[in-house]
């Protein structure tokens, strides 16, 4: 149906071809993915697949682009239109005419069709998109998810034999996205239509594609093949792969259910490296005593007994006491034991908290996952439980079994829990009153209203410093809303918000940059600069900071960028962490993200996990608005689930998500009832 | 709210009222706007004005731009009131003995002669101003009622074939402008972020480069996505179509500039208009023509039936029949100031406008939209 044959693309202006020797065929009724890095010449292939490249584009295309049997070089892309169906990364920019019954039919007017068959196919669309009720609707009013369905029904009515679809999921929620796919998938087994698509995402599109073209570098010549073999050697990979590979599964399993079946072994392996955890731990963060995750948050950053929030559970036995956390980082084979010593709260915390240097220790510094041994979750859950990549590392299964006995209250039942939560509790009121404000953020019974909407209805959120919170639900749950009222862009209707004291919506802006900084959902609307020199400069002229701060701050979150680059000319990663940098300039105790990962690739998103990870160590707290439950299980300490404008869950990340069916990550789900969140954790536990 | 009516049944909802050509509400409206010119008596302009707020709020569509009415009568207010003010400020020429109060007045210099600023406010100029800034307003809604009760881009979806791509261009543009707008909110609450003040014209003006950059992109992406919808596909023409389309809509153009010439000049009033409508039939012919080069057809076009038929005779009924009245009895129509009467509600002309509230009656309307828009 798709045949590419020995297609090269070089755009003009460029020394180096984008694609390279691309040479394969899609067989009618396929679903095909391609995957590859940013900056692979994925856009490109599938522009080609269109005619757009290089009829619109411009570049050169050698080689050969057939589809359905015509030829891409005499055929422009209108004339195309009756058997390509192509949906953009931005479904807005696609759209022609303003009610979605119309959008449909659009496509087909431009093909002139007679009337009677475009209005039988519009309803037929309505019915297969489950768009019936929104026939009406000006698409202005639809949510991200209708407007992608909207989006890929109005290419639809003219019965393309071929659908070309440019990352559908990145911007939904996990949701929205299964009913994206799901439709897609009901496209290719009903109708027999040939689907070709890209995405990042692959976790959420691996297991309905039936072959996968990879593209794995610029210019390199694209693989394509089995998806479980192309995976075996992908650059990029869902963690499902990622932990079957590490597994040594093969072929690899490609879907959770796959994994589940193989996983047996693995979780009998891990439970045998004592790190395992038995049964999920009770909700410490359940707003039983008004203050739990402060309870349990506070002592990180201000006080160095940064034993409360790397779980005891692992280091306890190695000295022998588990009744007070704070020895156990003296037992811990610590990188800096200089931390604890000097006590100076920002450094004392990531020192002791990440134990391990080198990029495989991903959990360390955030306590995610579930309590580490499976007799002894007593202690551990009155705290953030941790399976504490160290366990198997340094103590061995055997460290682990102390615990079990060490803690004399923990005998009946839970006691254990609140008998430490009491502890620490007292410890970290002892310790952290005198120090200054515990809370960086704090927000109280919010409302925001806008219009007829209820935008947030009572929302109570505290954030302390040190502390990562991943704010997930759906599209429009309110989550940029709850951003955009901490750094005052929206002015609440009811309630308080404060930061750092202030109250951010009347604090003039400059002072308000101290306090709180915000990467917004579209990272380039902060750069307003020619170059990337220019914008550093007009940061720090901005903030009132040592010039050259943000060209350090660059440099170390990006390194290799030229002074006289174009923030235009940045990749989706790139110009993130330019953002960054010039939000960090300030260097706000607080940092709030919205939607950092969208159109980022893994190994961006693995080079921003790395940095905010750091950014936490050193005491930054941070806020962040994702729909990525993967970047969510790596970074965040807690999450806030919303729905609706109102907060329906709030606590330690692993028990909101391992709770959850579309919030868990892909690790969670495979080695359940075990409550793994991610395949570092997991290597941790191994090596 | 799903309904699966016949190929040929009425559309409802977002469509506007159901199953009307929007070309029927506009003549409907310009009909009552037209009357509205045609008098200043208050109480046959509230009339109008009651009349056409009855339908719209019986018929408008959920749609956003239905909104557009309030905006409208908001306008209207303004109108009239800033009418007033020139009245109180500027001076009347209209003479009058009941002085309401004075102003101080401001002394001009010579050159100035005939601008009053300031001085003595009688009853009789400010009812003269109200009575014609009311006039205004009334035009003004009629408008409005316009635009609620069908929106101008399904106007132009009535376009012939050939003038579709001007259509389009304008459509787009319709719908590019909420984006631009919410694209410089966006982009100024940024500036906050940067720690810049985000109020102020400066703030407005440092945003207006990454708009525009902004609006450009999306366009570049949005022709993109029409080419690969077959936007400007083009059908094959015979030659000698080709050809005559060109000679007529060129002859056309001709005769329609000759004839405009003819008509205005003193020595062409013979041959003027009878060239003037030659050129426009040709040009139409050659407009029509022209749309076979373009296969697109039309997907539930709006029928223009009885209905329309009806809804745009009312509107140019009452149009004429104010006309007529005016030409009749200026008096009843254009109620005196000087000196001060109560203005009188003329029987006729009255019953007239109640001919525009027929489309409340014949055309069914729309259902309500339950849903909220998020």
């Amino acid at each position: 149906m798709i045949r590419f044959e020995q297609v090269s693309v070089t755009y003009e202006g460029a020394a180096e071809p984008t694609v390279r020797g691309v040479d394969f065929e899609v067989p009618e009724g396929e679903l095909v993915l391609l995957a590859g890095p940013s900056g692979a010449g994925k856009s490109t292939v599938l522009g080609a697949v269109s005619g757009l490249v290089p009829h619109f584009t411009g570049g050169t295309l050698s080689g050969r682009v057939t589809v359905a049997g015509r030829d891409t070089r005499t055929h422009k892309p209108r004339e195309l239109a009756d058997v390509v169906g192509t949906v953009g990364q931005d479904p807005l920019a696609h759209f022609v005419t303003d009610t979605v019954e119309d959008e449909l039919a659009y496509g087909m007017e431009s093909l002139g069709l007679a009337p009677a068959v475009m209005r039988r196919r519009v309803e037929e669309t309505l019915d297969l998109l489950g768009l019936a009720g929104l026939r009406d609707r000006p698409i202005a009013t639809l949510s991200g998810g209708q407007r992608q369905r909207v989006a890929i029904g109005s290419v639809l009515t003219p019965h393309p034999r071929v659908l070309v679809l440019d990352e559908p999921t990145s911007a939904l929620d996990p949701a929205a996205a299964e009913e994206v796919l799901a439709l897609l998938q009901r496209l290719v087994h009903d109708l027999g239509t040939t689907v070709l698509l890209a995405e990042h995402r692959l976790e959420r599109v691996i297991q309905y594609a039936d072959r996968v073209v990879l593209l794995p570098a610029p210019g390199a010549a694209p693989l394509y093949g089995d998806p479980a073999e192309v995976m075996a050697v992908s650059p990029v990979y869902p963690p499902v792969v990622d932990l079957g590979r590490l597994a040594g599964w093969s072929p690899l399993p490609l879907t959770v259910r796959d994994a589940r079946r193989r996983a047996g072994a693995l979780r009998e392996r891990l439970a045998a490296a004592g790190a395992a955890p038995g049964r999920p731990a009770p909700a410490p963060g359940t707003p039983a005593d008004g203050t739990p995750t402060t309870a349990a948050r506070v002592p990180d950053a201000p006080i160095p007994v940064t034993g409360s929030r790397p779980a005891p559970g692992a280091q306890a036995p190695t000295d022998g006491t588990s009744t007070t956390a704070a020895p156990a980082t003296e037992g811990r084979p610590d990188p800096d034991p200089q931390a604890p010593a000097d006590g100076t709260p920002t450094t004392a915390v990531p020192a002791t908290s990440r134990p391990t240097p080198g990029p495989q220790a991903p959990t360390a510094g955030t306590p995610t996952a579930a309590a580490p041994v499976p007799d002894t979750p007593a202690p551990v859950t009155g705290v953030r439980p941790d399976p504490d990549p160290q366990a198997p590392a340094d103590g061995t299964p055997t460290a682990a079994a102390p615990v079990a006995d060490a803690p004399a209250p923990v005998t009946h039942g839970r006691p254990g829990r609140t008998g430490l939560r009491a502890r620490l509790f007292r410890r970290a009121v002892a310790v952290a009153a005198p120090s200054g404000p515990a809370q960086v953020a704090e927000v109280r019974a919010l409302a925001v209203r806008r219009g007829r909407v209820e935008a947030l209805r009572h929302v109570d959120l505290t954030v302390a410093p040190g502390e990562t919170i991943a704010l997930m639900g759906r599209n429009g749950a309110g989550k940029s809303t709850l951003l955009n009222s901490l750094v005052g862009l929206v002015e609440p209707t009811g309630g308080t918000v404060r930061v750092g004291g202030a109250v951010p919506h009347r604090v003039p802006a400059r002072d308000l940059l101290r306090r709180v900084g915000l990467v917004p959902q579209e990272p380039r609307d902060l750069l307003y600069a020619d170059t990337v020199a220019a914008e550093c400069a007009a940061a720090d002229r901005d903030t009132g900071a040592e010039p050259g701060t943000c060209r350090a701050l660059v440099t170390r979150l990006l390194p290799g960028i030229t002074d006289a680059t174009h923030p235009r000319d940045l990749s989706e990663g790139q110009r993130l962490a330019l953002a960054l940098a010039v939000v960090l300039t300030a260097r706000p105790p607080l940092l709030l993200l919205d939607e950092p990962t969208r159109g980022l690739d893994y190994g961006a998103k693995g080079r921003l996990v790395a940095v905010l990870r750091a950014l936490a160590a050193e005491g930054h707290a941070i806020v962040l608005a994702t729909h990525d439950v993967e970047l969510a299980a790596e970074i965040a300490h807690r999450v806030v689930l919303l729905a609706e404008g109102e907060v329906i869950a709030d606590g330690p990340t692993a028990e909101v998500v391992v709770s959850s069916p579309s919030f868990a990550p892909q690790v969670t789900k495979i080695l359940a009832p075990q409550q793994w969140l991610t395949v570092a954790e997991v290597r941790q536990a191994l090596s | 709210m799903s309904r699966s009516g016949p190929a040929t049944g009425p559309r409802r909802g977002a469509r506007g009222a159901a199953a009307l050509h929007p070309g029927a509400w506009w003549l409907w409206a310009l009909g009552l706007g037209t009357a509205a010119t045609r008098t200043t008596n208050p109480l046959l302009l509230a009339l109008l004005v009651a009349v056409s707020g009855y339908v719209v709020a019986t018929h408008r569509s959920p749609a956003p731009w239905a909104r557009s009415y309030t905006a409208f009568a908001k306008l209207a207010v303004a109108v009239l009131l800033v009418r007033l003010f020139f009245a109180t400020a500027l001076g009347s020429p209209i003479p009058g003995t009941h002085t309401l109060f004075t102003l101080p007045e401001v002394p001009l210099p010579h050159w100035a002669q005939g601008i009053r600023l300031g001085g003595r406010v009688t009853a009789e100029a400010l009812l003269f101003a109200a009575y014609d800034g009311l006039k205004l307003a009334t035009l003004l809604i009629c408008v409005g009622a316009a635009n609620a009760l069908a929106a101008p881009s399904r106007l132009l979806k009535s376009l012939p074939g050939a003038l579709y791509e001007v259509g389009v261009a304008v459509v787009v543009a319709l719908t590019f402008a909420p984006h631009l707008v919410a694209d410089v909110r966006r982009l100024r609450a940024a500036r906050r972020l940067r720690g810049r003040p985000d109020r102020g014209l400066r703030g407005l003006l440092q945003v207006g480069l990454p708009v525009l950059e902004g609006a450009l992109e999306r366009s570049v992406a949005l022709a993109a996505a029409m080419e690969a919808r077959g936007y400007g596909r083009t059908a094959a023409v015979a030659a000698p179509v080709r050809r005559t389309t060109t000679a007529l809509t060129l002859g056309g153009l001709l005769g329609v500039c000759a004839g405009t010439y003819g008509l205005l000049t003193a020595e062409g009033g013979a041959y003027g208009l009878p060239v003037l409508l030659l050129g426009v039939a040709a040009a139409l012919a050659g407009l029509r023509l022209g749309g076979r080069r373009s296969p697109r057809t039309r997907y539930r076009p709006d029928p223009w039936g009885v209905r329309a038929w009806l809804v745009a005779g009312s509107g140019a009924a009452v149009a004429a029949l104010l006309a007529l009245a005016a030409a009749r009895d200026p008096a009843a129509l254009h109620p005196g100031v000087v000196p001060l009467v109560a203005p009188a509600l003329p029987v006729g002309p009255a019953a007239a406008v109640l001919l525009a509230l027929l489309p409340a009656f014949v055309v069914p309307k729309a259902p309500l939209e339950t849903e909220e828009p998020s």
